[in-house]
């Protein structure tokens, strides 16, 4: 069974991406986008979730949920609008999850 | 601590003994278990980080090179340009098992073999730095699944992680103590329960020899 790549987020971050055959969904940051990624993530036919920062922020409970579901692979990637750091602190969250304490903290 | 009450007979007994040493045994291999998903996992968050460094550092210039790109055309060129893409990326997810945890393994397929195929457009009407953006895109992508499906498994296996050390917790410092301590309380009533019947089997053999023979 084959799947597609999502990438998620606002249209200036993400466009390039469909060029590449992922499939790509934007929104208006002034929409609220809740209901449409939850859609996306029910969608079996996506496996791999890229999703900006910046949206990712507001739907941290969205993706919360999915941490420890086999499927779909929610990954943060930094937008235009710049690295917010919020990737690294999730994989930061895997570490102090499973070791108890953030042991790479530099 | 509380000891949760118990009949002091043989039977319970040796269900508890049964009990203590599988609970043991299951201890001693969840601790492996636990052990060694660690030091897969430390592995793993290893490269996850610099993965993630050296791809968010890549998307950051791909980005730089749309904004650019993005600068010496018209919107509409650009929209039209990236409008119907030729390419498209499938994904066959296979799971691998490490210690218990279902790892994703992603392999990626294109529509079209000829890597060329990312440029959906003419190069007529769109800048040459358009080119060098897509490009520079498309040369992340490898590294992109790549850390879909690392960061993926460390989140698996930080959740299996925790699940793992609670029930060792669980069985140390719960379960093995306590099954422990109603054996010994066991054991103490059914030895005191033996003394009981030897000293009154005595009493009674003195009781019956007086009467006999008047001692």
């Amino acid at each position: 069974m084959s799947e597609r790549i999502a990438v998620f987020g606002d249209r200036e971050s993400v466009y390039g991406y469909a060029v590449l055959g992922l499939d790509v969904f934007y929104f208006d940051t002034s929409q609220d986008y809740t209901a449409r990624f939850k859609k996306l993530c029910q969608n079996k036919n996506y496996s791999i979730i890229y999703i900006t920062e910046a949206a990712a922020a507001v739907l941290e409970k969205e993706i919360e949920k999915y941490r420890s579901e086999p499927s779909p692979a929610i990954i943060l990637i930094p937008g235009v609008s710049g690295n917010t750091g919020e990737g690294l602190s999730a994989v930061r969250k895997s570490v102090e999850k499973a070791v108890g304490s953030d042991i790479f903290n530099e | 601590m509380a000891v949760k009450q118990v009949n002091p007979t043989r039977m319970e007994l040796s269900r508890l003994k049964k009990k203590l040493n599988t609970a043991t045994r299951g201890h001693k291999l969840l601790k492996d278990k636990r052990d060694e998903l660690m030091r897969r996992f430390l592995e793993m968050v290893r490269e996850n980080r610099a993965l993630r460094m050296k791809v968010e550092e890549r998307i950051r210039q791909a980005n730089a090179n749309f904004v650019l790109a993005k600068a010496s055309m018209s919107d509409e060129t650009l929209k039209a340009a990236l409008l119907a893409p030729k390419q498209e990326v499938y994904v066959t997810t296979s799971y691998r098992n490490v210690m218990s945890v279902d790892i994703p393994v992603f392999d990626t397929q294109t529509r079209t073999p000829d890597p060329n195929d990312i440029y959906s457009y003419g190069f007529a009407f769109t800048s040459a730095d358009l080119d060098g953006a897509v490009k520079s895109l498309a040369d992340i992508l490898p590294d992109l699944i790549r850390l879909a499906e690392i960061e993926k498994s460390c989140q698996l296996m930080a959740d299996e992680i925790e699940k793992t050390r609670r029930r060792v917790n669980a069985l140390e410092h719960v379960m093995i103590p306590e099954t422990q301590e109603q054996i010994r309380y066991i054991t103490r009533k059914l030895d005191e329960n033996e003394r009981s019947t030897q000293t009154r089997l005595m009493k009674v053999k003195d009781m019956m020899l007086a009467q006999a023979h008047g001692y």
